[in-house]
């Protein structure tokens, strides 16, 4: 107990030495655990990016290139899949509910999707949150367009602004323009902090009237092209769409439906469970993560070299201090000892400092954060392997104690009673 | 059990080749006021090693207070010190971030033996009023930076003196101080061991505070071993 404050005090009486060493292990535990908590934030967003969608079908190809071009937006399908075998499916006695998407044009760089009111409805992203409109209102008629949050930001564009959509992705200003059939911004969405974000959404009948007098992939003739006046909603027939995410009625019937879909007859399909395909995505992409990782263990270890070199340096001017107490019965292993302590006592108030730093700050920052990098980073409790690096922080401390606590053990045997002055 | 330290054919050596200390009989009394005196490189500190119980004889016996220092353990020696001995330094006898209070108590804190010695009275109140004594009573709060050199020995009394140690040693307490703070502090250094009927073992190369004492010893004719101090 002695020892205890004994070396509460030794500690407050090097009072900047002490701050400094603190506040060294406190940012590196607050950047492992912040780093560990924003680590986990990007995974969740990651797999979070849709939610409660069992399986996502599109035209026979890639696993990969199905996920990349249905929930990011990037790649393209080689192929499309019929109207009616998503109408078939659609209506499916296990399938509870559906959305249709039809890819293939974009507008400045951002994609165009064309798609029903149940997109509105029912896609979820962060497990249960669905998609709120900022302004305006879900596109009905065929030269409707609502825009994704990221969308109406960079490009400025306001309720009722005229787009015209050009043909096949492109970055910038495509060679064919649907100009002569613009659409106008019926809504405009909320932020989602998902790839939502950066994306029009038409109806499927605004697809299909783009590409009414179109033959055969070329745009049409002087002469033949329809105006888009004529065209009338109940008019248009969608022959086909890209792929379409669908949610089974009860969860046990998904393997059985993918294997059905999988080997559906009237033309081949795929199906891809977004949740295993995310997780496969991001192991091939997660490794920027463990990069990230050892720059924090290399942070720790600077912290801990500074402790180290604060407690050996401030040994030799201690020497008086240590023969006094060697004087009144403290031996040179209760002199080490009271080193040790001194580390740990840092090391624990270190980590519970970086622990509090980290909480205060997610919970200032975690809206910036948001806004800003549409990154949205969960404040939960310290997880196992948070509380394991503070733990392994607390024993390394405790550990890094022993070598100051080794040189004051020697020290005090070789001065004995003698003043080293 | 009439003697306080008594050496035996004591032998010493820091590294095997070079023997500092080798003495045939050394004893004091209990209650006896000795005064130990030899120029630098006689062995005095390694003497107060010895009897401290920090250093461990090579050979011989060391025998404090009855307690054969030969078999027991660093830590029972250490235990051992700071139970029966009171230390007192040539300077800097406190901890910096002690108050004088607190410097006072530190030996009977760290010490069971010597908090129950205090009978009744508590560790604090033992310790001001010892303080008060030793004039000191009104710096008990003050930091031990702000003490003058002469006022520091005298907390370094106090601490040495709280819970009545049998054995005093002070290590040429009075180096430090002018003349009249010399005679002073040795009064009162006389009246507390007195107090308590301590035996006090007395460091220093001033022979002209010889005739104080009860007891002179010539660490040159004691030890056989003369050390040429390396320049």
């Amino acid at each position: 107990m002695i020892l205890l404050s004994l070396a509460y005090k030794s500690l407050s009486n090097r009072k900047l030495t002490t701050g400094l060493t603190l506040a060294s292990i406190a940012l590196s535990v607050a950047l492992l655990i912040g780093v560990e908590h924003v680590r986990m934030g990007v995974r969740e967003n990651f797999s979070h990016t849709l939610s409660q969608t069992d399986l996502i079908v599109g035209a026979r190809g890639g696993a990969l290139q199905l996920l990349l071009y249905a929930v990011f937006g990037m790649g393209s399908a080689t192929n499309n899949l019929s109207y009616v075998s998503y109408a078939t499916l659609k209506h499916h006695p296990a399938v509870q509910w559906t959305i249709p998407y039809s890819l293939g044009d974009s507008h400045r760089g951002f994609r165009v999707i064309g798609t029903n009111e149940d997109f509105y409805k029912e896609y979820r992203y962060r497990q249960d949150r669905k998609l709120a409109f900022a302004e305006g209102h879900a596109a009905s008629e065929v030269f409707d367009v609502v825009l994704g949050h990221a969308v109406a930001q960079q490009l400025g564009y306001k309720l009722g602004a005229a787009i015209v959509v050009t043909h096949g992705v492109t970055s910038g200003r495509g060679i064919l323009e649907h100009d002569d059939k613009p659409f106008r911004v019926v809504g405009i969405l909320q932020r989602t902090a998902t790839p939502v974000d950066r994306a029009l959404y038409i109806t499927l009948e605004g697809m299909e009237a783009m590409h009414i007098d179109w033959q055969e992939g070329a745009p049409p003739r002087s002469g033949e092209a329809v105006p888009a006046a004529r065209i009338h909603k109940e008019d248009i027939a969608i022959k086909q769409i890209t792929a379409f995410l669908l949610r089974t009625k009860s969860r046990f019937e998904t393997l059985r439906l993918q294997r059905e879909i999988n080997a559906f007859e009237d033309e081949p399909l795929m199906t891809i469970i977004p949740g295993v395909a995310l997780s496969e995505l991001w192991r091939s992409i997660g490794y920027a993560e463990d990069g990230l990782k050892i720059v924090t263990v290399c942070v720790i270890i600077v912290g801990f070299l500074g402790m180290l070199m604060a407690l050996y340096t401030s040994l030799n001017e201690r020497r008086r201090e240590m023969a006094i107490l060697c004087a009144v019965g403290v031996g040179p292993h209760k002199i080490a000892a009271l080193l040790v302590l001194e580390s740990g006592v840092l090391s624990l108030m270190g980590c519970l400092l970086g622990v509090g730093l980290v909480y205060g700050l997610l919970f200032a920052l975690q809206p910036v954060v948001e806004q800003h990098f549409g990154l949205y980073i969960p404040v939960r409790a310290l997880s196992s392997v948070e509380y394991g690096y503070a733990l392994a922080t607390l024993v390394a401390g405790c550990g890094i104690g022993l070598v100051p606590a080794f040189k004051a053990y020697r020290n005090t045997l070789a001065d004995g009673l003698s003043m080293r002055l | 059990m009439e003697y306080a330290v008594e050496l035996n054919a004591v032998k010493f050596a820091y590294t095997p080749s070079v023997p500092v200390l080798d003495i045939h009989t050394l004893s004091i009394t209990r209650g006896e006021k000795a005064f130990v005196f030899g120029p630098s490189g006689s062995g005095k500190t390694t003497l107060l090693g010895l009897v401290a119980g920090i250093l461990r004889a090579d050979t011989g016996r060391v025998c404090v207070l009855g307690q054969d220092f030969t078999h027991m353990s660093g830590a029972a020696r250490d235990t051992f010190r700071g139970a029966h001995i009171g230390y007192i330094f040539q300077m800097f006898n406190l901890i910096p971030y002690l108050t004088v209070i607190e410097n006072i108590m530190l030996s009977c804190q760290v010490n069971k033996p010597q908090r129950q010695r205090l009978g009744a009275a508590t560790v604090r109140e033992a310790a001001q009023q010892l303080a008060d004594r030793l004039g000191i009573g009104d710096l008990t709060t003050t930091s031990v930076l702000k003490l003058s050199v002469g006022q520091q020995q005298r907390v370094a009394v106090a601490r040495a003196l709280l819970g009545a140690p049998e054995i005093i040693i002070a290590d040429e307490p009075t180096s430090a101080l002018d003349t009249d703070h010399r005679e002073q502090f040795l009064a009162l250094l006389f009246e507390s061991c007195a107090r308590t009927g301590a035996t006090l073992i007395f460091v220093s190369h001033d022979r002209g505070l010889m005739p104080l004492f009860d007891r002179c010893i010539a660490l040159t004719e004691m030890n056989t071993i003369r050390l040429v101090p390396t320049l």
